[in-house]
């Protein structure tokens, strides 16, 4: 049996095998996709992001036990920063969730950035699609909230939650561009801790000034994810938003985006893949290359020309 | 094209003290290496399914507590009986000479005592990994 054929049978080890298929770009990969694909699009996508330190991987512990009260199945994927310097990384999000390891209900996976251009969201989304395809109910992908990572979970992600933590400084850090603009839930944890009060007043002025989410306002909700506290309520709000999206049509519109900007970014890729391979990897590339160098053509007549010459 | 190598550096049993371990483990990463950590006093169950779920290459067991003669083979066991028995399994920690021959037989592919340098554990894994 192929790898794809085990895993839509239920095999840990071949839905294991299938992302580290898609992880190290191998030959099978686009035949297991290939082979999956129509079993996709079943799973509720939650993405979780917030700054280090936020307590993002304790709060996913304590909702996928949460889920698996009321008989869920969970993927987890996590994602942890790649050096750039030696390409080697640590991941250590498991490290919080080391009861659901032998949960057989629940699949974590930890994924490194590993660096590439665009690399990650494309590989990480494909995890997605593999988790989703062997059958899991809810899918969390939590990301590093440094860079442009958290930006792109908005693109896989159902509902994005982003969590804060009082005390981090000047509590409008936390709130800067880009952060405010993806979370469709706002997650307050260690809220025990001082300038709790503080932060939600900052977050509310915030979201108050923010009319683009349609009629859905992003909840702040408050959670002392290691007590356990304040995690039932979030649940209650993450399927809020679920029924939301899935009431207004915006689930819908939303799967369309990312269906539309997936196809787009693979013809990209595969015609960039493409024009490496005929044109860079070429013999007459060299020459071409001193052409420009020397200054005897200019960069914007040779791309037009290489453009030109691939597409006939 | 990407492959990368991983590592699941685990410590099994009861034992309090991992800084060897994650000494280890940051060697590891600076060779470039992806280091699934998942703390102290796992099960070998646990290693074994952590092992599974992220696909690695090397699980690399650390010890003080004297408990490797049971714990390493058990491991090695379980990793079998999930079809990965391709997984490259090292072990470290404090481990009496004598104790080795007998935790290679069980299929430990090489046991690093204290005062082993990391270079040489990067270098073994470099060299021995499928």
């Amino acid at each position: 049996m192929d790898i794809a054929t085990e895993l839509l049978a239920g095999s840990r080890l071949a839905l294991s095998r299938a992302i580290t298929a898609v992880e190290n770009e191998y030959d099978d990969a686009v035949e297991i996709m290939k082979k999956i694909y129509s079993h996709t699009g079943k799973a509720q996508v939650i993405g979780i992001t917030g700054p280090p330190g936020a307590g993002k991987s304790t709060l996913t512990d304590k909702l996928v036990k949460e889920y698996r009260r009321q008989g869920k199945t969970v993927g987890i994927i996590a994602i942890d920063p790649t050096s750039p310097f030696t390409g080697g990384a640590i991941l250590g999000d498991r490290i919080r969730m080391n009861d659901l390891t032998t949960d057989e209900g629940v699949f974590i996976r930890s994924m490194g950035t590993r660096g590439s251009l665009g690399g990650l969201s494309r590989k990480t989304a494909e995890a997605v699609k593999i988790m989703d395809a062997f059958g899991k109910d809810i899918i969390f992908v939590e990301t590093v909230g440094v860079g442009q990572s958290e930006i792109d979970i908005v693109k896989m992600a159902d509902t994005t939650c982003v969590i804060l933590v009082p005390g981090l400084g000047d509590d409008i850090q936390a709130i800067k561009a880009g952060i405010l603009e993806i979370g469709d839930a706002f997650v307050i944890n260690k809220a025990d801790r001082e300038g709790v009060e503080r932060l939600n007043i900052e977050l509310e002025m915030m979201l108050e000034l923010d009319q683009d989410k349609g009629e859905w306002r992003p909840p702040v909700k408050r959670t002392v994810a290691q007590e356990n506290t304040g995690i039932t309520e979030l649940i209650a709000v993450l399927d809020d938003h679920y029924h939301y999206l899935v009431e207004s049509g915006q689930l819908a519109a939303r799967r369309k985006k990312r269906t539309k900007d997936e196809l787009v970014t693979m013809i990209h890729d595969d015609i960039g893949r493409y024009v490496s391979k005929k044109i860079i990897a070429g013999k007459e590339f060299e020459e071409i290359l001193s052409h420009v160098e020397k200054r005897e053509k200019d960069p914007y007549t040779v791309v037009s020309e290489i453009i030109t010459s691939v597409l006939k | 094209m990407e492959k990368r190598i991983r590592v699941l550096v685990a410590k099994p049993g009861l034992d309090g003290h991992d800084r060897g371990a994650k000494v280890v483990a940051r060697a590891l990463r600076d060779a470039g290496f992806e280091v699934i950590y998942t703390g102290l006093r796992q099960t070998p169950e646990q290693i074994a399914e952590a092992a599974l779920q992220e696909d690695v290459n090397v699980v690399a067991l650390s010890l003080l507590s004297g408990a490797h003669n049971h714990l390493f083979p058990k491991v090695i066991g379980l990793l079998k009986g999930k079809g990965m028995s391709d997984v490259l399994v090292i072990g470290g920690g404090v481990i009496p000479d004598s104790d080795i021959p007998g935790l290679k037989e069980a299929g430990v592919a090489e046991v690093f005592t204290p005062g082993t340098t990391t270079a040489k554990i990067v270098e073994f894994i470099t060299a021995n990994v499928k």
